[in-house]
């Protein structure tokens, strides 16, 4: 068993909202320490310490943090440069950018300001999940006092660097967390997705260079630069580096959010942290390790697999957002993954043919293999439409939709195929409620 | 010099423009063909519909080729050129998988579908379609939705492609198609179940690729592959629209867009499109004599034998007035039998205008339609194109679009789907604009290439020369008309005018012009008075001349008739018409004339023969050479006529500028010539646009 996170190396020390939130409190946890200072050491200093921190992006997709910021143009031309920090958070599990709002709001406006700065990005827009109403009340009382503070504003933290920062408040659609559909919603136009190229980070918010990053990658900057490079990236594995905010959630004793260290076994994770599975670790069916959009994991994989982005890759699913889901052996794994189906056909937006047809066609064959009223040729059926959909979408709703229905298949098809065979005996294991 | 790029399409290296779309390299370099439905190349790429999927090799995933350019193209990681395959099975699966996905929801209702024979989805169904489906579930069906007189929607056809949102918004300038909801609730609609106001909304029937939005008043008439086509001139307007007329036996029953980049690149007008119906009603299809003060059938030797008998008159007391639809053929024929007869008053310019006596460019739209997108400032005055020239309203709404365009306005405010600067109302304010120095005037002076477009309406009469004058004056100072750029532009909404005036059909020697003709003929000056196609007149001061009326529809000018000579349409005869750049195109018959009428040129043709004064032509074709003969300017068709300076300052005669409000000419734009008054579409659309615009309402009662 590795070594868990000690208490010192966690970046977000009120996690669970035991602490003062506001600024005195956040103070005394080190936030805002020596941020002028960050600052004064320059664009390049900034962005090569995030770079060797090995700070892959926390909003799913993986992607290096200090490279996606070096996509910016090295200068201001006549178009402004913009910061845009996905907060709109509504991945199915995934409830770790909730609490360092709520609870931790002043790291992420530090970590606003010292990205904006290394982009050269006067302004910086929080953009935030419609149903988070108390975050939004925190975090808009956290950013006045930084105001009143100095600390952001005109000649921020005494910087002479010129920074605002809003915040706006979505109105709840998930599509909206997918960066180009949430500058759509942001410049104020219904929330569908761009096509790409251009990038953001060449033509984004209001067609100007912008940089669109989860509040967890923003948020874990400033400690990164007060503690070091090398502190970092001296968790985790190889190409995995830093501490993570998993959730836990499902069928565990004591769901909750931790900060731990990449690669951690996942074992290990909720055992330790979460109080284990329910029943026993024997007792557990399956886990989605990283939000509703990846596949599922049976228990065998459950239990060596490491979390982190390489080794859930091996195994064909993803850590995502790191919203670990785990269900015990009293699951009907078929009927979650169609519940979740019916999440996707619900939140797709209705752009692109595939995603559009594709994900009403998949829930209904779900709901119907949920009862067994299937037949078994349409599972491959129903694989080759999640293949269909996959990777022939604008964006990636398409293959999130596609992915927990090809895990549910490839580690569950025998269930799904007993469940029709006894459908079909007239056994059924739902009995439809009579109309 | 083009920046060319390495492109590896199908295995073959090409070298393509950097800023072509993969499809455009794949289908014009690869010689592949793309499948799509969303993009449309007139419109902004959506990339929704994923038809066009390619591969790129090397990337994980295929590749939407509308919205990819041969620029973002990395090359590969040993230095060769990307490689893009449209055939591999990759792509097959891909669009098969599209193809299906479009079809699940798709009621396959073909056999019903006015669509049927002409509809992408159905073609490229054939390509990519399965032969049977595997979807079990229920379709969805989705309301039909309100979108006026003549657009009908089936929208549970609906791909959700989006063309029609982007055509209304971008192109038409009104935002009032959307696609509402989300996923596979997703709907396209008119969001409150109003009518469609854009004059150019029928251009959506040809862009939606399926069923779901097809043309009311064609509805079930008519199979695609029963129909005769030809490819013809629109006379609604002084654009010279190429269409083509859909006829099955001798009815025209649609008229659809043909592609002109010069002129209307891909759209027509709602009155152009729609008109059609127009043609079947009120028509004269046989001669007629007033007799004991009411028309009676007559034939065709007695009709022209008192014809003839009338213009055997005192030449100074005749004249002969060419309405705004004619072709040149027909007007030459008559300019030649009034020539013979000595008849000097004859005017092609029924609204009263005096313009047309100087150099061609001095009535032409010089800088021309497609030049419109060279110019950074616009002048408009006394117009509104978006009534009297819909197609070149689009054309200045494309280039403010693109930016570095903008418009002011010296006449009646108008909603002209982009953003104009309106500087004054009357012809005295030009001189004002003249002397100013900022605002609009000050941006016009400094562009590069100013462009004035004046309506032909504001010069009638005295005070249209003097208007003109002020004009060229203005022209002149800004320096507007130069070898490499003509900026000077009269926007006439008649068909016939430029030909006209190009063959000089206008007052002899002593001759009188068109309102002086009129009120000649109310004194009694004039005795008698042939009218071809004429009836945007005052004929009430025609009661007690002897009115001939050669036309094809029971209009104005054949209700104070006395004698009707029964003509063809446009739709109905070969012509050449002259459109406002001065690019002279040929129409083609599409049907026959109506019962015993006949073509234009030939009714005059045999009235001269009749009057033993026979025209020296037999055949349109020997008329043509004839026309082309006495004036050059027909000898080039297609194609606008070449740049060539002129002095601006030699145009109109200085006078008093008035300070009356130069009102638009067009109150109702669906109602501007016979055929228009005829059909029953215009009079729906017309009543449509009077109950969405209350003050209409009230100025027409």
């Amino acid at each position: 068993m590795a070594d868990l996170l000690r208490d010192e190396d966690r970046i977000f020390k009120n996690l669970y909202g035991l602490h003062d939130w506001k600024l005195d409190g956040a103070r005394q946890r080190g936030a805002w320490e020596g941020t002028a200072a960050m600052l004064g050491q320059g664009r390049d200093w900034i962005i090569d310490q995030v770079k060797a921190s090995g700070l892959r992006g926390r909003g799913g997709a993986g992607f290096p943090t200090g490279l996606k910021w070096s996509f910016m143009p090295k200068e201001v031309g006549n178009r402004p440069h913009y910061l845009v920090v996905n907060a709109d958070e509504s991945e199915p599990g995934t409830c770790k950018d909730r609490e360092m709002m709520r609870h931790d709001p002043h790291l992420l406006i530090e970590g606003c300001l010292v990205a904006s700065f290394a982009m050269q990005a006067n302004a910086c827009y929080i953009y935030l999940r419609g149903e988070y109403v108390l975050e939004r009340n925190r975090l808009q009382a956290a950013i006045d006092e930084a105001y009143a503070a100095g600390l952001v504003g005109k000649n921020a933290c005494g910087s002479g660097f010129d920074f605002d920062i809003y915040m706006h408040h979505g109105a709840g659609a998930y599509i909206c967390g997918e960066e180009t559909a949430l500058l759509e919603s942001l410049e104020g136009k219904k929330g569908q997705p761009r096509l790409k190229p251009p990038f953001p980070a060449n033509a984004g918010l209001y067609g100007c260079p912008t940089t669109v990053n989860n509040v967890e990658s923003i948020a874990v900057v400033p400690t990164i630069l007060r503690k070091g490079a090398d502190w970092f990236s001296s968790f985790g594995r190889d190409n995995n580096k830093g501490t993570k905010v998993f959730s836990i959630s499902g069928h565990v004793n004591r769901p909750c959010n931790v900060e731990e260290a990449m690669s951690i076994p996942m074992k290990q994770l909720l055992e330790h942290h979460a109080g284990g599975v329910r029943g026993g670790w024997d007792n557990l069916k399956c886990v989605i390790p990283g939000g509703s959009s990846v596949p599922l994991l049976p228990k065998e994989i459950c239990d060596t697999v490491l979390m982190d982005f390489d080794a859930l890759r091996e195994h064909q699913s993803g850590l995502g957002t790191a919203a670990v889901i785990v269900m015990d052996q009293s699951t009907d794994v078929v009927k979650a993954i169609a519940r979740l189906s019916y999440f996707y056909k619900h939140e797709s937006c209705g752009q692109c043919t595939p995603c559009r047809e594709g994900t009403g066609w998949m829930w209904r064959v779900m709901e119907r293999m949920v009862v067994g009223n299937a037949k078994t040729s349409e599972i491959d059926m129903l694989l080759d439409v999640t293949k269909q959909i996959e990777g022939h979408t604008i964006c990636a709703l398409g293959d999130a939709a596609a992915w927990p229905i090809q895990g549910l298949i490839r580690h569950f098809r025998p269930e799904i195929e007993e469940r029709i065979n006894l459908y079909r005996n007239d056994k059924p294991v739902f009995v439809q409620a009579a109309e | 010099m083009t920046d060319l790029r390495k492109l590896n399409i199908d295995g073959t290296e090409y070298e393509v423009p950097a800023d072509y779309t993969l499809m455009q390299a794949c289908e014009e370099y690869g010689g592949a063909e793309i499948p799509r439905f969303c993009y449309h190349e007139r419109l902004s790429v959506a990339g929704n519909c994923r038809m066009c999927l390619v591969e790129w090799v090397g990337a994980p995933k295929p590749q939407a080729s509308c919205a990819l350019q041969v620029k973002d193209m990395r090359p590969n990681r040993d230095g060769t050129p990307a490689n893009i395959r449209t055939n591999t099975e990759v792509v097959k699966k891909a669009r098969e998988g599209v193809m299906e996905f479009l079809l699940i929801n798709h009621p396959l209702d073909c056999p019903i579908c006015d669509q049927g024979g002409e509809c992408d989805l159905q073609d490229q169904a054939m390509g990519y379609g399965r032969d049977a489906t595997r979807f079990e579930e229920n379709k969805r069906a989705v309301d039909d939705k309100h979108m006026g007189p003549l657009v009908n929607t089936v929208m549970t056809r609906c791909i959700q492609c989006t063309r029609c949102v982007r055509f209304i918004t971008e192109v038409a300038g009104v935002q009032e198609i959307g696609l509402v909801n989300r996923g596979e609730n997703a709907e396209i609609t008119t969001y409150l179940e109003k009518s469609l106001t854009s004059e150019m909304s029928g251009n959506v029937i040809d862009l939606c690729p399926v069923g779901a939005l097809t043309s009311k008043p064609y509805a079930f008439n008519a199979r695609p592959w029963e129909l005769d086509k030809v490819d013809s001139i629109d006379v609604m307007d002084a654009v010279g629209c190429n269409i083509r007329v859909d006829s099955r036996r001798d009815a025209v029953l649609r008229i659809l867009p043909v592609t002109n980049d010069d002129v209307n690149e891909e759209w027509i007008s709602d009155k152009t499109r729609f008109v059609w119906d127009g043609l079947a009603r009120q028509r004269l299809d046989r001669p007629f004599i007033r007799k004991d003060g009411k028309l009676q059938p007559a034939n065709w030797d007695e009709a022209l034998a008192v014809v003839a008998e009338k213009l055997s008159a005192d030449p100074s007391r005749i004249a002969a007035i060419a309405g705004d639809l004619c072709d040149a053929e027909s007007m030459k024929a008559l300019k030649d039998l009034m020539d013979s007869l000595g008849v000097r008053n004859i005017d092609c310019r029924q609204d009263g205008s005096l313009i047309g006596e100087g150099p061609r460019q001095s009535y032409l739209f010089n800088t021309t339609i497609s030049g419109i997108e060279d110019a950074d400032a616009i002048l408009l005055i006394g117009t509104n194109p978006r009534h009297e020239a819909p197609l070149i309203n689009t054309r200045i709404r494309k280039t403010w679009i693109d930016g570095n365009l903008e418009i002011g306005l010296i006449g009646e405010a108008a909603d002209l789907t982009y953003t104009v600067d309106h500087v004054g109302t009357s012809a005295a304010d030009v001189a004002t604009f003249a002397k100013s120095k900022s605002g609009f005037a000050k941006t016009f002076k400094a562009a590069k290439n100013p462009v004035i477009i004046v309506g032909a309406a504001a010069l009638r009469g005295e005070a249209g020369l003097a208007l003109l004058e002020a004009i060229g004056q203005l022209a002149k100072s800004v320096n507007l008309v130069r070898d490499d750029f003509n900026g000077f532009n009269v926007l006439h909404s008649a068909a016939s005018r430029v030909g006209g005036l190009d063959m000089g059909f206008i007052p002899g020697e002593g001759g009188l012009a068109t309102d002086a003709i009129l009120d000649a003929a109310q004194q009694g000056a004039i005795e008698t008075v042939y009218l071809m196609g004429a009836d945007e007149l005052d004929t009430s001061k025609l009661k007690d001349a002897f009115v001939i009326y050669q036309g094809h529809h029971g209009d104005n000018g054949a209700h104070v008739a006395d004698v009707i000579l029964p003509g063809a349409a446009y739709t109905e005869k070969s012509g050449l018409y002259v459109n406002m750049e001065g690019r002279v195109q040929l129409s083609s018959r599409a049907v026959a004339p109506k019962g015993e009428a006949k073509e234009d040129w030939a009714i005059i043709r045999a009235l001269s023969a009749k009057m033993n004064r026979v025209l020296p032509y037999d055949s349109l074709e020997a008329l043509r050479v004839k026309l082309m003969d006495d004036c050059p300017s027909f000898l080039s068709i297609d194609s606008a006529p070449s740049l060539e300076a002129f002095d601006p300052t030699t145009l109109g005669k200085a006078g008093e500028l008035s300070t009356d409000m130069l009102k638009n000419p067009i109150a109702d734009f669906y109602m501007t010539n016979p055929i228009a008054r005829a059909s029953n579409v215009m009079a729906e659309c017309s009543a449509v646009i009077a109950g969405l615009n209350p003050e209409l309402n009230e100025a027409a009662e």
